[in-house]
């Protein structure tokens, strides 16, 4: 248990610099930079254009589709890395439990490539 | 044992305090990113329980891709704060009545909880100590054979979630052109290049 979490310990340092690097930089910025704001520094900048729209707009819903196509096949390998951790434990069942787990996704996969959802027009 | 118990309580009031600020915040976007910030707080204690595959999973399901998903909807509903603030008053009694009755199913189930006998010694039974049995390889070695249909209809709900993405979603635009791939591959170029001779001062 100790030793697993000592694996961790750069990790957890790493974060506290991270952390800390990441606020004295805002500090830094709060205390030492020169700050006189008027309306035109700190309205959006678009190119030389005076900002056509709001940035909140409604997206495509097809970088829905993408993002939740990606989720599950994130899922998908998810699934894959106890099994190839703990393959010799598992024995044959465990390999065919996961190969139809696999075969059912690739049936998906199979649908969705040829209903074109993989492709961007 | 100084470093653990330090980790614990910095990840366990970052995760309340940022839990704290996913509802208080008032722009959605910054309370999906408390969010994301309550997740891998999660994911820090996760790991300083030994459950190793629990906190990267959660690391990679929920920060990477759910909450990913969370900025789409939010950015996709389009709402109006302005507006939405404009109800509060009309919809606070609501709110506050179904969140009393929350409490108090929540306070009745706490009441009534008993604890099984075994249930200490079941807890005890499944899972392997972390020294001999790593916790991943503990997973996997009941995951795919004892809990087998149980992971068989995981991957069918990602199936049916797979498939009804595409139909709700699916819709193919008829007045965009499209790249054939094979088509191109298949183009001959003396077929589709023609070489005139055209004589000065005149046109085609």
């Amino acid at each position: 248990m100790d030793e697993l979490l000592r694996e961790y310990l750069p990790i957890l340092i790493f974060l506290g610099v991270a952390a800390g690097l990441g606020l004295v930089l805002i500090l830094a910025a709060v205390i030492v930079a020169v700050r006189n704001p008027d309306a035109e520094k700190i309205s959006a900048y678009e190119c030389g254009f005076n900002a056509f729209d709001d940035a909140r707009m409604k997206f495509d819903i097809r970088f829905y589709l993408v993002s939740i196509l990606f989720i599950i096949f994130d899922l998908e390998v998810a699934f894959l890395f106890p099994w190839a951790a703990s393959f010799q434990h598992v024995g044959i069942v465990g390999f065919w439990s996961m190969m139809v787990f696999l075969g059912v996704l690739t049936i998906g996969f199979a649908y969705e490539w040829k209903k074109g959802a993989l492709e961007w027009e | 044992m100084g470093i653990t118990l330090l980790a614990f309580y910095l990840f366990a009031i970052v995760a309340v305090c940022s839990g704290l600020f996913v509802v208080l915040a008032r722009n959605p976007v910054h309370s999906v990113l408390w969010l994301i910030l309550a997740f891998f707080s999660a994911v820090g204690m996760f790991i300083l329980v030994g459950a190793e595959f629990i906190a990267m999973l959660l690391a990679i399901v929920y920060v990477g891709a759910v909450a990913v998903l969370f900025l789409f909807v939010v950015m996709m509903l389009d709402v109006d704060f302005v507006e939405l603030k404009g109800g509060m008053a009309k919809y606070l009694p609501f709110g506050l009545a179904i969140g009393a009755v929350l409490l108090i199913e929540l306070g009745l189930v706490f009441g009534h909880w008993n604890v099984a006998d075994n249930a200490e010694a079941l807890r005890q039974s499944v899972t392997p100590d972390i020294a001999d049995k790593h916790n991943t390889i503990a997973l996997g070695s009941v995951i795919y054979t004892d809990y087998i249909y149980l992971f068989q209809a995981s991957g069918l709900i990602l199936l049916v979630a797979m498939i009804g993405a595409i139909v709700l979603t699916l819709r193919h635009r008829t007045d965009v052109k499209r790249q054939n791939i094979q088509t191109q591959m298949h183009r001959d170029p003396a077929k589709t290049m023609e070489i005139k001779n055209v004589k000065p001062g005149q046109g085609l």
